[in-house]
């Protein structure tokens, strides 16, 4: 076991992915001798040297859309985007192609490409770098979507994004860069299946599902319920698409109450989504109905305020006060 | 109507022409003269560096190249009648621009990978993709319709200019292979691959979109051996090329810092000569190289277009005129190359393969939906195995009735369709 940030853990899966396998490189706006603007790609171009760890134009469609060339003919490109919210020039390249290529040749074609996106707010910043756009690639047949939460899983599943012959991409919790947990090198042990849920802590009166910046958010509130004398069981979804829905199902058959929280606005989001799933799934399990906890419909909104915006332990409370007042 | 005349912009050979004097004015210099070998008098011309290459084309080739365009004309007579008979959804018209295509593609070594639009029928030719499994994506039975890597010869894009960004970083990864075999020669394992080099086709109205932008920038930053090949067939849809541009497509390629040539695109041996010459050029580590082929849409842009609503007839008629298999013809026939047992064993061979297409469209296989639900991921998938086991559920609930329900659907799809396709 070693203690590292989430950032640190994502360099070390990098490096090993790029070790492990020849034909991986890495592709960016100032991946190679800056390191990255979060310095997750610290040190690697030094090891890799600058044809395994490109420094690219600055132009998204363009990383995405040369990623998808090399990936035709055999390589496996793992492609920084900045921020969030500038992932959409290149939103074309990944959802009519990217997306579509294996399906469209038959089978005969794969593009193995891993895209990583730092995402979701928190971190003060300025317009256009603080966004949660998961639902708008979730939506698209044909990708794979994670995101960790912790250095141990950050660590096996960007290594697991590189060998798995569909295009993922990590959403990585950028204000959780500088988290730090234990992370086994040697074996992933629990986190050897990137798209299975996580249950963090077992209870018994409502779920809590959460992903990537609100995990930890979900725990806290877990922890000042049981204050309150009300035990949650919290879930780490782990995986946006596929959604790991036999884990949630299971919990919310026992504790009856669900609760869901993201950064992402409510509005056509995950939460929905797994709300409808639910309900179809253990409807008669459902003691209240299942409740999100997210951002607003609004852009995201100027960092002074994003407080307000952002889902906290006591919006969380707040959603299991309505789901255990049914 | 339009007002958009017989077009010679640009061409040379019209030294009055004010969009010629504009792009002048624009550019500081006079555009490139445009490289012709063989004009529409079926004489050859000199140009002092592409005559040497025309040269290395044997009497049997040049048959062989005026063969193909015929083909390929005689093909889209064919599938623009089937699409009109209602056998295919759709069909995208390459006439005019055969020798942009036979020859570009003819040009090109197996070990080169191209990455088409969707109307590179020629090219499929040139790569033997089998003419009918090209048809499949429009009649409705595939979105792709033959495996590229049995051919070098990528699967249509129709979203345009998505592939010219593909092109670059396949040749990024030709690149990146190269060394790789270097690394291995040098443990004793040495490389038994050819050099090669990658094409990327599009046209004057796709040139217009970002990717064609980003895709020479990023094919400059790394030098990558890859030929854009431009066929500004003069009409994006309903908009003309002085819509697109105010200079010569291939002066763009300055901005970018490679080489751009324009040549005659219905001059099949200056399309050769010049797209031989780039591909020889990317092969050795110099680069990209844009050709832009001047060439012409003689048909509309699609079954589902009507050319008569936007250009004048004078001009369809003046390209005419600059027809591809009429000069490359004449050329043969003067040089006693050719005689009419030649044309007319094309033209039989051309009726043959028309036969054959016709035949083998009207058995295209319908797919089952059960190979879409396997082709959306290449590993297993949760939410798709699920959604297939319930469809599987589903459909077993009509086994006993299954034509009515069939009819029953039938009629509910007609209902609810469009009237005119695309």
């Amino acid at each position: 076991m070693t203690t590292m940030t989430i950032a640190k853990a994502i360099n070390e899966g990098l490096r090993t992915a790029l070790t492990d396998h020849p034909k991986s490189l890495l592709m960016g706006e100032d991946i190679g001798a800056l390191g990255g603007v979060y310095r997750v790609t610290d040190g690697l171009i030094g090891e890799f040297g600058p044809d395994r760890v490109v420094d690219t134009p600055l132009a998204e469609s363009g990383i995405i859309g040369t990623a998808i060339g090399l990936a035709l003919r055999g390589y496996t490109p793992v492609c920084e985007i900045q921020f969030d919210g500038f992932v959409f020039p290149g939103f074309n390249q990944i959802t009519t192609q990217l997306a579509k290529i294996h399906s469209r040749s038959n089978g005969n074609l794969s593009v193995p490409v891993v895209i990583r996106i730092p995402y979701g707010g928190g971190i003060g910043s300025i317009e256009h770098h603080s966004e949660s756009p998961e639902a708008l690639f979730a939506h698209t047949a044909g990708l794979r979507i994670i995101t960790p939460s912790n250095p141990h899983d950050a660590y096996w599943m960007i290594q697991q994004a590189v060998q798995c012959q569909d295009p993922v991409i990590v959403f990585e919790p950028k204000r959780r860069y500088w988290l730090k947990g234990e992370v086994d090198v040697e074996a992933p042990g629990a986190a050897g299946d990137p798209f299975k849920a996580h249950v963090l802590r077992t209870g018994t009166d409502a779920t809590i599902v959460a992903y990537g910046p609100l995990v930890p958010v979900a725990l806290a509130a877990a922890n000042a319920a049981e204050e309150d004398g009300h035990s949650l069981e919290v879930i780490d979804l782990r995986s946006i698409s596929p959604i790991d829905f036999d884990t949630v199902t299971a919990s919310v058959q026992k504790t009856g109450r669900l609760i869901v929280a993201h950064e992402a606005p409510t509005f056509g989001g995950i939460g929905g989504e797994i709300a409808a799933r639910i309900s179809e799934r253990a409807f008669h399990s459902l003691e209240a109905p299942v409740i999100r906890v997210g951002g607003f419909h609004m852009p995201y909104p100027v960092a002074k305020v994003e407080e307000d915006y952002l889902p906290d332990i006591d919006r969380i409370l707040e959603a299991l006060d309505r789901a255990l007042s049914y | 109507m339009g007002t958009h005349l017989p077009s010679t912009e640009f061409d040379g050979t019209a030294v009055d022409d004010q969009r010629e004097a504009d792009a002048e004015a624009v550019m500081g210099e006079p555009p490139a003269p445009m490289v012709q070998l063989l004009g529409p008098d079926g004489k050859l011309g000199f140009d002092p560096v592409f005559t040497d290459y025309a040269r290395k084309l044997t009497p049997e080739v040049l048959r062989g190249l005026y063969a193909d365009m015929a083909a390929i004309r005689r093909f889209d007579v064919e599938a623009t009648a089937l699409q009109r008979q209602g056998q295919l959804a759709l069909w995208v018209p390459l006439t005019g621009q055969e020798a942009a295509q036979i020859g570009s593609g003819r040009a090109s070594q197996p070990q080169d990978y191209i990455f088409p639009t969707y109307r590179e029928h020629g090219v499929a030719l040139t790569r033997n993709v089998d003419l009918a499994e090209l048809l499949r994506q429009f009649r409705g039975v595939s979105n792709g319709g033959w495996n590229p890597k049995d051919t070098n010869f990528h699967l249509y894009t129709l979203v345009l200019a998505a592939q010219t960004l593909h092109a670059v970083g396949y040749a990024m990864g030709i690149q990146r292979d190269q060394k790789l075999a270097a690394t291995a020669a040098g443990t004793g394992n040495p490389a038994a691959e050819p050099a090669a080099a990658v094409i990327a086709y599009f046209g004057d109205g796709a040139s217009s979109e970002g990717d064609v932008h980003e895709s020479m920038v990023f094919a400059s930053s790394y030098n990558a051996p890859v030929v854009f090949f431009c066929q500004n067939n003069h009409w994006a849809i309903s908009v003309p090329t002085e819509v697109q541009t105010k200079v010569p497509l291939s002066n763009r390629a300055k901005g970018y810092g490679f080489p751009g040539i324009r040549v005659d695109g219905n001059d099949v041996i200056a399309v050769h000569a010049v797209t031989e010459w780039a591909l020889e050029h990317a092969r050795q580590g110099k680069g990209p190289v844009l050709i832009e082929a001047f060439t012409y849409r003689v048909g509309a842009h699609t079954t589902a277009d009507d050319p008569t609503k936007y250009r004048q007839a004078a001009e369809e008629d003046a390209w005419k005129a600059k027809d591809p298999l009429a000069r490359l013809e004449k050329y043969l026939r003067s040089e006693g190359m050719a005689d009419q047992e030649f044309f007319a064993k094309v033209k039989a061979d051309g009726d043959e393969l028309a036969a054959y297409v016709r035949r083998t469209t009207h058995d295209l296989e319908t797919p089952d939906i059960r190979t879409a639900f396997a082709n959306t991921y290449a590993e297993a998938h949760p939410l798709v195995a699920e959604e297939l086991a319930w469809f599987e559920e589903y459909s077993a609930g009509f086994a006993g009735e299954e034509p009515a329900a069939n009819q029953a659907r039938q009629a509910v799809t007609a209902q609810a369709s469009p009237k005119a396709g695309h």
